[in-house]
């Protein structure tokens, strides 16, 4: 599915480069003079509170939302194509009259060049994505009729069909009850072990220290970026992290 | 009684122009409900309406300049609105009010037009049947259900071509976009397809009507149907039935033809709504 990913991570290409970053809306910077990069193989966690620009980073990556100075760099041959991208649900969504099946398989577009209609390829793509998330007796279901959770992973299958190299996710595990949030991360783990890059949002600080391997943090007027054994031993970890009622 | 009626239609059906009108007719009600669910969907239902008006300027224009056929004006006009309106998307007015300046300054504006430069015996004869469509369906001319028929059929053609592209940017244009799909530029493509839908379906139902031929059968079906693919197939087959019934019915009733096919609309919304509901607390 993804090129073989070596080991050491000074081989390994950089996918994404932000240098000198700074987001925000209509002129109003949210967060500046970001530096920061993924490398193939990363497991990114982007963590921090509401309003501290996590999505609009992460549309600023994507090409979504212009960046107010500074630029994103694209790596190591990826193209647009090659990414998946779970956005946060969209009030269209709510009422929009979608099977399962329609909305995986929408996913796989990006892969069709100018071809009208899917083949089988991306038919069995999709149904290979709705089979590992558990979706396959959901297939001929309305996505509006369905639980916050299933949503979600409906979304993540389509970003699945999407994804060669890279994966983005925005709160994949929101709406989500505790056991399904579980399943979510191991699955999202175990793709990242398969050699696809992840780049994630999330509010879970212990969930970013238990599988990231690279953390950034946005604090609301400053970031700390590292690796998560750097992260653990940062003075941004101490400040924010969730009280435990006294050090370990 | 009903053989007598259908000895009428029969006449009726002998006159190429009755043929031609109900040919054209089925036509376009086929086109207008296909993006009826796209422009529901993404907030647009007045566009329609918008983009109406301004062919009504555009219309207005060419019965000033004399010109036999108006589609040649109204057409180029309409798309680029529509391309303004829906692609272009100036930050400066929002949405709802551009449609709303657009169109009532070009309903205004043609109306003015007419009255100063018009030497036509039955003026607001004239403007009537622009706005409601009413008996301009049965006075076209060969050339123009040719070029009718081939706008038709480019719509569907194109529909057709980028369905799924055009479930995908409806459903979710950040993600389109941000997986590599050029997002622009089949909001671009929807949006002259909508204007060609406008400018056809005038001919129709007349401008003031055309909103109701566009969203009524998508609204009507997503009361019964749940996936994308029923909801445009099951509102493509309410469009022609109630263009077939309201042509049919106001031959027979000497009602007017646009508001005939949209009062059949409504009455497959209620019937829809009431059928979707009993399913719902039947569940």
């Amino acid at each position: 599915m993804t090129e073989v990913v070596p080991s050491s991570p000074q081989t390994r290409p950089a996918l994404l480069v932000c240098e000198d970053l700074t987001i925000g809306y209509e002129g109003v910077p949210v967060l500046e003079k970001l530096n920061f990069e993924v490398r193939a193989g990363d497991y990114l966690y982007i963590v921090g509170e509401n309003g501290s620009g996590k999505s609009t980073l992460m549309k600023t990556i994507l090409g979504l939302t212009p960046p107010l100075s500074g630029r994103v760099v694209t790596g190591g041959g990826l193209k647009r194509s090659e990414i998946g991208y779970l956005p946060q649900q969209t009030a269209v969504q709510k009422d929009f009259p979608a099977s399962v099946r329609e909305v995986v398989l929408s996913g796989c577009l990006n892969r069709m060049g100018l071809r009208p209609f899917y083949s089988r390829t991306e038919k069995d793509r999709a149904a290979r994505s709705m089979e590992r998330l558990g979706l396959t007796g959901l297939a001929g279901k309305c996505y509006r009729e369905l639980s916050g959770g299933q949503q979600q992973r409906v979304l993540l299958a389509r970003a699945l069909c999407a994804t060669r190299k890279l994966l983005m996710l925005d709160e994949p595990v929101t709406g989500l009850d505790p056991n399904a949030a579980a399943g979510m991360y191991d699955l999202i783990a175990s793709l990242n072990g398969e050699g696809v890059t992840v780049v994630m949002i999330s509010h879970d600080l212990s969930a970013a220290e238990r599988h990231a391997s690279h953390i950034l943090h946005l604090t609301g007027h400053g970031w700390f970026f590292g690796t998560r054994e750097e992260y653990l031993s940062s003075d941004v970890r101490r400040r924010f992290a969730p009280a435990e009622g006294g050090e370990r | 009684m009903m053989q007598e009626q259908l000895a009428q239609l029969a006449t009726y059906f002998q006159y190429p122009f009755v043929r031609y009108a109900f040919i054209v007719g089925v036509l376009v009600a086929l086109c207008s409900s296909l993006l009826g669910v796209t422009l529901v969907l993404k907030r647009f239902s007045l566009i329609g309406d918008g983009l109406s008006h301004v062919a009504f300027g555009a219309m207005a224009v060419a019965a000033v300049l004399k010109l036999t056929t108006t589609t040649v004006l109204t057409l180029p006009v309409t798309v680029i609105c529509a391309v303004l309106l829906l692609y272009g998307g100036s930050r400066r007015i929002k949405g709802d009010a551009a449609i709303a300046m657009l169109s009532v300054s070009s309903l205004a504006l043609g109306y003015l037009l007419m009255n100063v430069f018009s030497r036509s015996a039955n003026l607001s004869g004239d403007v009537c049947s622009i706005l409601f469509g009413s008996f301009s369906i049965l006075t076209l001319d060969p050339l123009e259900v040719k070029l009718c028929a081939a706008l038709s059929f480019a719509a569907i053609a194109v529909f057709v071509l980028f369905y799924h592209r055009i479930f995908a940017v409806t459903f979710d244009e950040d993600f389109s976009m941000a997986t590599g799909l050029n997002a622009r530029a089949y909001n671009l493509v929807i949006a002259v397809v909508i204007a060609v839908i406008v400018v056809l379906a005038m001919n129709l139902v007349g401008s003031l009507l055309i909103s109701a031929l566009i969203v009524f059968p998508a609204l009507s079906a997503m009361r019964v149907f749940r996936s994308f693919l029923s909801v445009t197939v099951c509102s493509a087959v309410i469009s022609v039935a109630c263009a077939s019934c309201g042509i049919i019915v106001s031959i027979l009733a000497g009602t007017p033809v646009g508001s005939t096919i949209v009062a059949g609309n409504i009455l497959v919304f209620l019937a829809c709504a009431l059928l979707g509901r009993m399913r719902g607390s039947a569940q």
